[in-house]
């Protein structure tokens, strides 16, 4: 198989992209959140970054699954170990947080941001190998 | 040790016979590595737990500076080294040196951020009154913005080279491409490296 075949030259949407721009709104408002804590913060933008990595992750999502013959198989062989390293990386993290008392709205919004964290890597990892297979 | 084959472009545009290389046997997440990796989390369990300067010092010490070295060592050293090697040397060198880094990579990453944040809270850097924080977030961006690259690019291009090397036919063109965009975001991450010297350089200088 040659890179010139269809396998690669399909037209794939933008998946690596995506990811990377639902990975920076997340970061960016885990950067905003962690730069205030643990004095008192206002979460509206820290949700609203969070809402709008939770819209392009969900975008990229079924826009990848619309792809016609896909390697699967392959993406989820890859992914559900990065998944698994990634929730480990991110509970510790999580860890930090607990340790230093955060409690309540910056909480929730930094455990929704390392959910997303979380399973957005896994996605980029496993997007990259499938789409050669 | 077992070995394989990659057939070079030549021989898959038919010019001439099979050019074969061998390529070694690897995997892709060495095993043997994961009680190391399970001994630092722990250590860095501990090292938070207790709160203590000594301990948060060493682990983000330790962990920033392997970070920081690898980084520039691979993007400026390592990475012109790689993309003047034969296309057999390069495979034998990237299936001895990229599984190793699928494991320390994410666990100096780790070690060096949550120790990190918990240095940081115990020295106070991280309040708003502290005269030092506009350096704590001005590295919260550096890290920031070398996590999109290294996580969206970097880490991806790592494990899909791994894999396509693993496949029975490897495509070699994939393998070059995979491998470009590994040195090039690791010289990228390098660069951003140095604003991370700076940074805590300051930081420690108070």
């Amino acid at each position: 198989m040659s890179a010139s075949s269809p396998q690669t030259e399909r037209r794939l949407p933008p998946v690596t992209q995506l990811g990377m721009l639902s990975l920076g709104l997340v970061l960016v408002g885990g950067i905003y959140l962690s730069a205030h804590l643990p004095e008192h913060v206002s979460l509206g933008p820290a949700v609203g970054l969070l809402a709008a990595s939770a819209l392009v992750f969900a975008g990229n999502l079924l826009a990848l699954a619309r792809v016609k013959g896909f390697a699967w198989a392959r993406f989820f062989a890859v992914a559900k170990w990065a998944l698994l390293a990634y929730a480990l990386i991110s509970g510790m993290i999580e860890y930090v947080f607990l340790r230093n008392h955060t409690s309540g709205g910056p909480l929730v919004v930094l455990t929704l941001s390392l959910v997303l964290f979380a399973v957005n890597v896994p996605v980029l990892i496993g997007f990259t190998v499938a789409r050669y297979d | 040790m077992a070995q394989a084959v990659v057939s070079t472009p030549g021989a898959a545009a038919g010019a001439g016979p099979p050019a074969a290389l061998e390529r070694p046997d690897f995997q892709i997440v060495p095993r043997a590595g994961l009680p190391i990796v399970a001994v630092v989390l722990v250590a860095l369990i501990a090292g938070i737990a207790s709160n203590k300067l000594w301990p948060l010092e060493f682990l983000h010490v330790v962990g920033g500076a392997a970070w920081t070295v690898i980084d520039l060592f691979l993007g400026f050293v390592l990475g012109p080294i790689m993309g003047k090697l034969s296309i057999p040397a390069r495979v034998e060198f990237t299936t001895r040196l990229m599984p190793k880094m699928v494991l320390i990579m994410p666990t100096v990453v780790t070690v060096t951020l949550a120790a990190g944040w918990q240095l940081s809270t115990h020295l106070g850097t991280n309040l708003t009154v502290s005269p030092l924080h506009g350096w704590v977030v001005a590295s919260f961006i550096v890290v920031g913005v070398m996590a999109v690259i290294a996580l969206g690019l970097l880490e991806p291009a790592n494990v899909a080279v791994l894999t396509e090397l693993k496949k029975p036919q490897p495509n070699p063109e994939v393998i070059e491409r995979l491998m470009k965009r590994f040195i090039y975001t690791a010289g990228a991450t390098g660069l951003m490296q140095i604003a991370t010297l700076v940074i805590m350089t300051k930081l420690a200088a108070g």
